[in-house]
């Protein structure tokens, strides 16, 4: 009997562990422009933090390897690029006019790459996206090797003008809070729940009348619309959209966030982005190195601590309280 | 023969050129408890996945409740009320007892599509999933998680999990295999409990669980059916003997 109070127990610890972790995180980087933080680099981090939340729906709860989210960052940031210029949308508008055209693309991608698993599933989403690569590659709106520069950040509803640095920064935060508590939401939905019986065991799930495709469809679709919201963002704030978001080593590198920070936790995606986006920022002078450092931190990640430095911590955290 | 639920009718399923199952009738009577058994390789397990379509007939037609699901995908079966268990324990490791049968309960809500629902909206059926529970004897563990909880307690939660989607019938794959003792009398305890208003067909190797609980009995000898009929019938037939014993006579 005691033990079971205790799962109870630790379950609620953990519930409100995480939303004092949601509201600390928020207020953290509500202040950051105020304590010395440069806001680009925030917002550079926030935009790959949530590209790695997005990632992390899929692996992490979905336990789906895809190879190819690249697509879904590119083909989010070219559209939104395209329409912001272009078109001379409104930013709002041209957000989510990138985010719609990936969640699209996620549509008819998924629907190929959910048929198989494992390793092919992996190989099949990485194929899509390499085509897509030269598709972005050869078609003139893009403008090849340059990408669309000088995208217009504009006035957001007609009234926020986002060329003030603070008006973007805090615009990046709500939207990346918002998506931040909507992925959590999914994690905790019934469809959540049905999701993870996938993962865990699909044979019997599928035996429970439960059409695992379909879940996992939908698991894969708000992954990629997830993923075009950070890539459509990433365009505003950047002002460019470029060949190396939908470069396979994108692909790489969000695996990597994700792994680093702890797959299937909530908080470990952001972590992972961060520490990357850091390393990057600060190795910067030291050119090609970056790449063999941040590959080290992967093979030393996958051999020394696998649950990333979330999980990790948690693991520590439950092990200790006992 | 009475009313029957679940017929095959020349079931046949080809591995490359080895055949598993050959021409198999199988007639399943409504409300009875039907066990399917053979020496190891006999074929039953490949059957079993036959009527269920976890693998797809060579040739053959399978009618339940008069219907032809032969085409039928897996989940759409189960959604008729045909539900299987599996032989190694199928439970969803990483949640809880109360959580396990509940994900079965919720399939009964419809398509859980839901994703920006809180999954507060569940707990309307805990009632039924700690009955559920209760009623197989895991009231302890409601909270535990799955994959903790000892073997012959896994057999139970899944047969719990099973019953939640209230079936017409249940296709259990060797409900006993690896059990001890204890666990044997329970979980057969329980079948007869549960096969009291539904059709059960079993795949089971404990002779004494067979002789005290089926009707009836199909044995399957390389891929093909051996004998039908009760357990006296089938236990006198010097075929069956022959196929269980042939080495030790040969």
């Amino acid at each position: 009997m005691a033990a079971i109070a205790e799962v109870a127990a630790v379950r609620a610890a953990r519930r409100n562990g995480i939303v004092t972790g949601t509201v600390v995180m928020t207020v953290l980087l509500a202040i950051a422009p105020f304590i010395g933080l440069y806001p680009v680099f925030v917002m550079k981090g926030l935009c790959f933090a949530l590209f790695a939340c997005a990632f992390n729906l899929l692996l992490g709860f979905g336990g789906l390897l895809s190879f190819g989210h690249s697509m879904f960052l590119g083909t989010a940031g070219y559209i939104t690029a395209f329409t912001a210029k272009e078109v001379g949308l409104d930013p709002a508008l041209a957000i989510l006019a990138g985010t719609a055209a990936s969640a699209a693309l996620g549509v008819i991608v998924g629907g190929l790459a959910i048929r198989r698993q494992g390793i092919y599933f992996a190989m099949i989403t990485l194929a899509i996206a390499q085509m897509m690569y030269f598709f972005y590659l050869q078609m003139p709106f893009t403008h090849g090797e340059d990408g669309i520069q000088a995208v217009p950040r504009g006035r957001l509803f007609g009234v926020i003008d986002l060329t003030h640095p603070l008006a973007m920064y805090y615009t990046v935060l709500v939207i990346f809070v918002a998506a931040f508590v909507l992925i959590y939401r999914v994690i905790h939905s019934p469809f959540g729940q049905v999701l993870k019986a996938i993962r865990e065991n699909e044979p019997r799930a599928i035996s429970l009348g439960y059409d695992a495709d379909r879940y996992k469809l939908l698991a894969f679709v708000l992954s990629a619309t997830l993923s075009g919201l950070a890539g459509a963002v990433k365009a505003i704030v950047f002002q460019l959209a470029a060949l190396t978001d939908v470069h396979w080593t994108m692909s790489g590198e969000v695996v990597l966030m994700t792994l680093l920070g702890g797959m299937g936790t909530i908080f470990g995606p952001v972590v992972g982005a961060f520490v990357i986006v850091t390393l990057e920022n600060y190795l910067a002078s030291l050119g090609e190195w970056v790449t063999v450092i941040t590959g080290a931190i992967f093979v030393l990640c996958v051999l020394a601590f696998r649950r990333g430095i979330v999980g990790e911590i948690a693991a520590w955290w439950s092990a200790h309280r006992r | 023969m009475g009313d029957i639920i679940l017929e095959a009718r020349g079931l046949t399923k080809e591995f490359k050129g080895f055949v598993a199952v050959n021409d198999v009738n199988l007639a399943v009577e409504r409300g009875t408890i039907h066990a399917l058994i053979g020496p190891n390789g006999a074929g039953k397990t490949t059957c079993f996945n036959l009527l269920t379509h976890f693998i797809t007939p060579t040739s053959g037609r399978i009618f339940f409740n008069g219907r032809d699901i032969t085409g039928s995908r897996p989940a759409a079966i189960a959604r008729q009320g045909l539900v299987r268990s599996f032989q190694i324990s199928a439970v969803f490791p990483h949640l809880t007892v109360l959580e396990n049968v509940r994900i079965a309960l919720q399939r009964k809500r419809g398509r859980s599509l839901d994703f920006w629902r809180s999954e507060r909206v569940l707990t309307s059926l805990d009632t039924r999933a700690r009955e559920l529970i209760d009623a197989v004897g895991l009231a302890r563990f409601v909270d535990s998680t799955a994959g903790e909880l000892p073997y012959g307690r896994k057999r139970a939660l899944e047969i719990a999990t099973t019953l939640a989607l209230d079936p017409e019938m249940l296709l259990l794959d060797e409900p006993t295999a690896g059990m001890t003792h204890e666990d044997v009398d329970r979980i057969a305890a329980l079948i007869r409990k549960v096969a009291a208003d539904r059709t059960v067909l079993m795949v089971e190797h404990n002779l004494s669980v067979v002789s005290t609980l089926s009707d009836h009995i199909t044995v399957l000898a390389r891929g093909e059916v051996l004998a039908q009929g009760n357990y006296e019938t089938v236990s006198t037939n010097p075929a069956v003997v022959e196929a269980y014993l042939g080495a030790a006579h040969g």
